[in-house]
């Protein structure tokens, strides 16, 4: 870091605050001086909440965990973007020198029916977990492990099934998408299975399961607009939600019942 | 997970699939539409003939009930999806803007430009298909001069003006809506995807030429 004075920020702040699910919430402006350009966006919050400290305040609540963006726990909409302006990068990955003195930041909670704010910028992402729980798994008989590479896998399938499985659960294609939908977020866990031999057998079922979880807990639908893939910050694309729609209507052709 | 599957038509996959594929035919209806509207160009009789062939059709009544039940279900079906895409955020943003790099202003009016259409679809069959009614002998055979009724229909330059406003309405439509059933399908391939984005675009580039044509040639037919 090692910064003078002159080469701090001074910020206008725009800040959803709401003290819990019941409450009705407001935009509260607060200005913050003395931002260093090397600080991350959450490192900002954190001076944010030093200063609200200070003045006897109540600190701003923001979901965050690794900072190092793999863990998918910060979750703020900047300006109107899911994890702010700069493509592919956390929260936690976004640095203020993407900012300038005097700028004007909003900052707000995930927005859908489906991830109700708990308090401030956080959000309950349970649904997600739900959507695993219904299908997002593969029931393994257990016993002796195989033999290395007595299952061959093409090079090809285990790299999208790899690109498929750096979705961190985040839900910025949910906040970013105009209509709330999960698609990208659940088409990328069941691509990551059904690429891959063990995750194969049980994928009609599996999507099936966990489409009817995403539509039950009342995500929007897809429109094609590609926005999530645009505002994901792991570059999960749409190709998976396609990959998605063909095993919905697999299953949907093949069901007995 | 359960062995039963709950595969719903209904479903948030299954109602995008029903748009794909209602949106897919109706761009075919509209490809036939216009190559048959094409005998315009070749003169009144070939005009009349065409579509006399078609409303003396009985099985025209079938093609009609199969036309409407694709327009209703594509219509029904999006404002089931708006509704429900509404509902899924109750609560707006401050601010929200769009990257730049995923939503197109195609992708965006969907709905508008859809309303747009079914205006026009409604005026469109009104002012034609049950327009003014002429009749014209052929070969010996009476039949109705819908030649006449459109040159007619189509000296008003409001017609022109809302027609072509349409088409270009329609065409932003289907420059999205063409890929969009591809994907809502299932049917997406890195290396085809590409290739069906441009013919989408251009789908819709034809369909805001071509019809437009149509109106501009019988505007100058009038004075003939």
């Amino acid at each position: 870091m090692g910064g003078n004075s002159t080469d701090t920020m001074s910020l206008n702040l725009k800040v959803w605050r709401q003290k819990n699910n019941k409450d009705k919430g407001q935009m509260v402006d607060y200005k913050l001086d003395g931002v260093s350009p090397d600080m991350s966006f959450l490192e900002m919050m954190d001076t944010l909440n030093t200063k609200l400290i200070k003045e006897q305040g109540d600190t701003i609540a923001f979901d965050h965990d690794c900072r190092e963006g793999i863990c998918g726990m910060c979750s703020m909409m900047i300006n109107g973007q899911a994890h702010g302006p700069e493509a592919e990068t956390t929260t936690c990955q976004l640095h203020m020198r993407k900012f300038k003195t005097g700028d004007t930041i909003v900052v707000e909670p995930w927005r859908a029916k489906a991830f109700p704010v708990l308090k401030d910028l956080m959000v309950d992402r349970g649904a997600f977990d739900q959507i695993i729980a219904a299908g997002g798994y593969v029931n393994v008989n257990t016993g002796n492990p195989q033999d290395a590479n007595a299952i061959l896998i093409g090079q090809e399938n285990a790299e999208l099934a790899m690109d498929a499985a750096a979705c961190i659960g985040c839900g910025a294609c949910v906040a970013s998408c105009k209509n709330a939908s999960a698609m990208l977020f659940v088409s990328a866990k069941i691509s990551q299975l059904a690429l891959l031999p063990q995750g194969a057998v049980e994928s009609e079922a599996r999507t099936q399961a966990m489409v009817a979880k995403m539509d039950e807990l009342g995500f929007g639908n897809c429109t094609n607009e590609a926005e999530c893939e645009a505002q994901c910050p792991k570059g999960i694309k749409i190709e998976n939600i396609a990959r998605m729609n063909r095993e919905w209507f697999k299953g949907a052709l093949g069901s007995r019942n | 997970m359960s062995s039963k599957r709950k595969c719903s038509p209904l479903s948030s996959i299954g109602k995008k699939q029903i748009m794909g594929a209602t949106g897919l035919l109706l761009c075919g209806f509209l490809v036939t539409h216009f190559v048959g509207n094409c005998t315009l160009f070749l003169g009144p009789a070939a005009f009349n003939k065409y579509s006399h062939a078609l409303t003396s059709n009985p099985l025209i009544y079938l093609a009609e009930a199969a036309l409407l039940g694709l327009f209703l279900a594509h219509i029904l079906m999006a404002i089931k999806l708006v509704i429900e895409n509404k509902k899924a955020r109750p609560v707006e943003y401050h601010t929200y803007i769009k990257s730049g790099r995923g939503g197109t202003f195609a992708s965006k009016t969907m709905p508008y430009t859809g309303i747009i259409a079914l205006v026009f679809l409604v005026i469109h069959i009104l002012g034609l298909k049950f327009g003014t009614q002429y009749s014209t002998t052929i070969d010996g055979i009476e039949m109705r001069d819908i030649y006449k009724t459109t040159i007619e229909y189509f000296q008003d330059p409001l017609h022109i003006v809302f027609y072509i406003i349409s088409m270009i309405a329609l065409g932003i439509h289907t420059s999205h809506g063409f890929w969009s059933a591809f994907q809502s399908l299932g049917l997406s391939h890195p290396k085809y995807m590409p290739k069906i984005q441009l013919a989408s675009k251009l789908f819709g580039l034809f369909v805001v030429i071509g019809f437009s044509s149509l109106p501009i040639f019988c505007y100058l037919q009038g004075g003939h």
